[in-house]
């Protein structure tokens, strides 16, 4: 691929952002931009596909091909995607509530299978869209119009989910350092595989906790601790339950060994999927026939 | 003496090798230029329990087994308790002599018991109790005195390459020893033989699984997805099985769900997708199937069905997902229907529903069931003819990103996925060109794709009639029902799928008995020209629909679009394959209580 030289301006879309003055999303846009100007990828060789929830409205919100999905699926339909077109860049954009609640077994998987994926979850850890319900990730305790009493149940914890299911590459970020986010997001599509990117993206109108103030107070970037490795993965695991009042940031977990799915599946060694072509050779269909001799 | 018209029932437990060594015999016999149809019985577990395997052997084309058997060969004694009521007079009961058998009740009826030293020749000649069943059936043909030729060059071919030509050696021994055997005390008791036709055509054996695997490799479909379950399964392991040989790619999910997105994310890449399930996995795929309708994501999905409610009766066979294939989803959205009805048209059918779908931008179901997906048929090998499907590929308004040229051309006054235009269907370029980049959305969209966030009535508008519209025009290339057997006639047998084989030889044997009758398939379900089926069906003097489900889901669909109501349906909803005898008899007591 010639790098060619793209700019912030080739990334604009001609629709504007629905969302509320101050969210988090704002932050992700805005990095998942740099992150592209960075690696010099331009509109059509990067596809963004998207759940359903304020920060899956994202591909309609910067020049490039999307795919606004379902509430949850949006995993599978990239995976499906990078299978038939494996030059281009996929990024999937979802939220709390779509993969670590109502599509959380297609994250299981799409983890084990490493596939050449990036996978940005915007966790706000409230339901916004809906109007306040409480997310996965809501903390114990937490007050929503579901959980008048507080919810009385754990939270997911990505970081470590993903550890124990084989992703090659884990990171979180914060929207209110868009710059630093954009960092991660550039590592994770040069990631040779699955790159999971946790985003804490601050819900301005439903979440009167989790807010820019409450995470600015608690976050610190794993990389300036010089002792942290991130290729070591009990390093990673003590640091993925690290909650309170230090929360890290950064990227936990990563490992470049592991092949991506797409390099062992023998049909995809040459031109990607839909550039083979179709009819199959009349000989070879014939040949099909006499194992039914 | 009767010559090449025949049934055999083989049973046994799980794990006895049934339903190999009852495909293996059916091979064997079309090898010797006859033809079979075979049906396989099993039930939902790995070891024990009962299976069995029935072949129909005839000098002409057949699309049915029939209830009643000339010879049952037991490897258990189960099978002689459940299936002794089938043997016709003067049938063959082949059974090893350890089994505790009952002679005289054999005899009672009029049957011919036959004890011979099976599993004795197996253990001795061949090393191993688990050549009882090669032992069993070489019996059959001994007292067939079918030429032991025909099974001895299938088992070479089993065992030969694969394993050595060691196992496929013993197994000869022991086939040889157990036909000889039972020529010679049974052959002359026994009245049916099998006589080999060594100047018939080549034919194939094939089941309707396979047979859509051949028409979707054919079609240029280069990825299918699936999640195991009977009995969709042997279409995705067929697929696995070509997928060096033709460059696919073939996943296995963890769900149903993941199934379907993954065929929508391949389809809109531009790569002909397809996926395949039975009526549990399809429940779980219909929200995405919606997604597919609003994204205008063409796609093919086999949906197998199975029994229900629930799990039902996972190893058996109905039709009873006709309405809801029709109907699933949230939302109204254009699709197409298509149930072929024998294994060349399941071939031919998935070359038509990669068209339909490519054409119109739409999901199309291919609705088949257990009966159709495992049996059995010989067919002449130039049945097929692939140019069918290969020379008539049409992918519609298509241009893949990297046909640049094109794209250049089509795209001057910039690209909207979503154009609106007369016929409702849009260019559609996917992802990967510099002049076509857009968005999709599932939630109502703008022409270039964008969520329409105002949810304007105007906009919702033009986009329901634009996706709409498309069915109106898709009617052009949907067929109407076929009718087969005489134009004129007092009764018409209505069917779809797999009933429509043994509606046939209904209809053949109703014609021979005096009552003029003839046939109308429904292949194409959805959409079709109701005004011109009308026509049809009101040139019938009386109608009954013969379907494997329990309240005539066909006719209710038909009397949905023209108003005409059955005379009467026939429907079996017990699990269990229709046949010819099943129709007939369930025909006059259905008549009788007009």
């Amino acid at each position: 691929m010639v790098a060619t030289q793209v700019t912030m301006k080739d990334l604009q879309s001609p629709v504007e952002p629905t969302w509320c003055p101050g969210c988090g999303d704002y932050g992700i846009l805005n990095a998942v931009k740099r992150a592209l100007v960075q690696l010099s990828i331009p509109p059509h060789q990067v596809a963004f596909f998207s759940g359903i929830g304020c920060g899956s409205k994202l591909p309609d919100y910067i020049r490039a091909n999307g795919f606004n999905s379902l509430h949850g699926r949006p995993v599978p339909i990239a995976q499906g995607f990078k299978l038939a077109h494996h030059d281009m860049v996929v990024i999937v954009v979802d939220g709390d509530g779509d993969n670590y609640g109502i599509g959380g077994n297609h994250w299981l998987h799409v983890m084990r299978r490493n596939i050449n994926i990036t996978h940005i979850v915007q966790n706000n850890m409230v339901y916004g869209l809906t109007k306040g319900q409480y997310a996965p990730t809501s903390m114990k305790g937490f007050v929503s119009s579901t959980s008048p009493e507080g919810t009385i149940e754990w939270p997911v914890n990505p970081i470590a989910i993903a550890l124990a299911a084989g992703a090659t590459f884990i990171a979180r970020g914060f929207a209110g350092d868009p710059k630093y986010l954009a960092d991660l997001i550039a590592k994770g599509i040069q990631h040779k595989g699955y790159a999971l990117i946790d985003v804490f993206q601050p819900c301005v109108i439903f979440n009167r906790i989790n807010t820019y103030d409450w995470f600015r107070e608690r976050v610190y970037k794993l990389d300036e601790d010089p002792n942290y490795d991130p290729h070591d993965k009990k390093m990673a695991w003590e640091k993925a339950h690290e909650w309170g009042d230090r929360i890290p940031i950064g990227i936990f977990y990563i490992n470049e060994d592991q092949p991506t799915l797409e390099e062992q599946i023998p049909a995809l060694a040459g031109k990607p999927l839909y550039q083979h072509e179709i009819p199959p050779k009349l000989e070879d269909l014939e040949s099909l026939k006499l194992m039914f001799l | 003496m009767v010559k090449n018209n025949i049934n055999i029932k083989l049973g046994g437990e799980a794990g006895q090798g049934v339903e190999s060594s009852g495909m293996g015999f059916a091979r064997a016999i079309a090898r010797a230029g006859l033809h079979i149809f075979g049906v396989q019985d099993y039930m939902s577990r790995i070891r024990g329990g009962h299976n069995w395997y029935q072949i129909r052997v005839s000098e002409h084309p057949i699309f049915a087994h029939e209830p009643k058997v000339q010879i049952l060969i037991a490897l258990d004694e189960r099978t002689i308790q459940e299936h002794l009521d089938e043997v016709v007079e003067g049938g063959a009961v082949i059974y090893d002599t350890g089994l505790k058998v009952d002679d005289n009740e054999i005899k009672s009826r009029g049957l011919i018991p036959m004890p011979l030293p099976l599993l004795k020749l197996a253990e001795e000649l061949g090393g191993s109790k688990l050549m009882l069943n090669t032992a069993a059936v070489a019996a059959a043909a001994g007292i067939m005195e079918f030429d032991l030729s025909y099974p001895e060059s299938v088992i070479r071919d089993s065992f030969g390459r694969r394993k050595g030509s060691e196992i496929a050696d013993r197994n000869i021994r022991v086939a040889n020893a157990a036909y000889e055997e039972a020529r010679k005390q049974f052959a002359h008791l026994f009245d049916w033989k099998l006589e080999a036709n060594p100047n018939a055509p080549k034919r194939m054996v094939i089941n309707g699984n396979q047979a859509l695997g051949l028409g979707a490799i054919a079609a240029g479909c280069k990825f299918c997805c699936g999640y195991p379950m009977t009995p969709a399964s042997s279409l995705l392991e067929f697929m696995f099985a070509q997928a060096r040989r033709f460059n696919l790619v073939v996943r296995q999910t963890e769900d149903e769900i993941s199934a379907l997105l993954h065929t929508i994310g391949a389809a809109h890449a531009g790569v002909r997708a397809m996926t395949c399930t039975s009526g549990g996995g399809f429940s779980l795929m219909v929200e995405a199937l919606s997604l597919a309708g609003s994204t205008e994501t063409p796609l093919v999905l086999v949906v197998a069905q199975r029994p229900g409610p629930a799990t039902g009766l996972p190893t058996r066979t109905e039709q009873g997902e006709l309405l809801f294939t029709i109907f699933a989803g949230h939302g109204e959205f254009p699709r197409a229907v298509i149930a072929p009805g024998s294994v060349e048209q399941c071939v031919y059918e998935m070359g038509r529903a990669f068209n339909i779908a490519e054409k119109y931008q739409m999901p199309v179901i291919v609705l088949t069931d257990a009966f159709l997906a495992n049996s059995l048929r010989s067919i002449d090998i130039d049945a097929i003819d692939f140019r069918k499907i290969t020379e008539n590929i049409d992918r519609g308004k298509l241009i893949l990103p990297h046909e640049s040229g094109k794209i250049e051309e089509a795209v001057r006054d910039g690209y909207r996925r979503f154009d609106f235009n007369e016929d409702g269907i849009s260019l559609r370029i996917p992802p990967g060109h510099p002049k076509a980049v857009y968005s999709v959305a599932g939630e109502e969209h703008t022409p270039e794709g964008f969520i329409d966030w105002e949810e304007r009535m105007d906009n919702r508008i033009k986009m329901m009639q634009k996706r709409m519209k498309k069915l109106e025009v898709a009617v052009n290339d949907m067929r109407l029902p076929e009718l087969h057997g005489p134009e004129d006639a007092e009764l018409t047998l209505v069917c779809w799928g797999s009933s429509f084989g043994p509606t046939l030889e209904a209809m053949e044997r109703l014609n021979s008995n005096g009552l003029r009758t003839n046939l109308l398939q429904f292949i194409d379900i959805h959409p079709l020209n109701w005004d011109s089926v009308a026509d049809i069906l009101t040139n019938s003097r009386n109608w009954v629909s013969v379907e494997g489900n329990f309240s005539g889901q066909l006719s209710r669909w038909i009397r949905m679009n023209t108003g005409l109501k059955p005379t009467a349906i026939v429907a079996r909803y017990d699990g269990r394959p229709l046949n010819p005898v099943y129709i007939v008899e369930h025909l006059q007591e259905v008549l009788a209580k007009v």
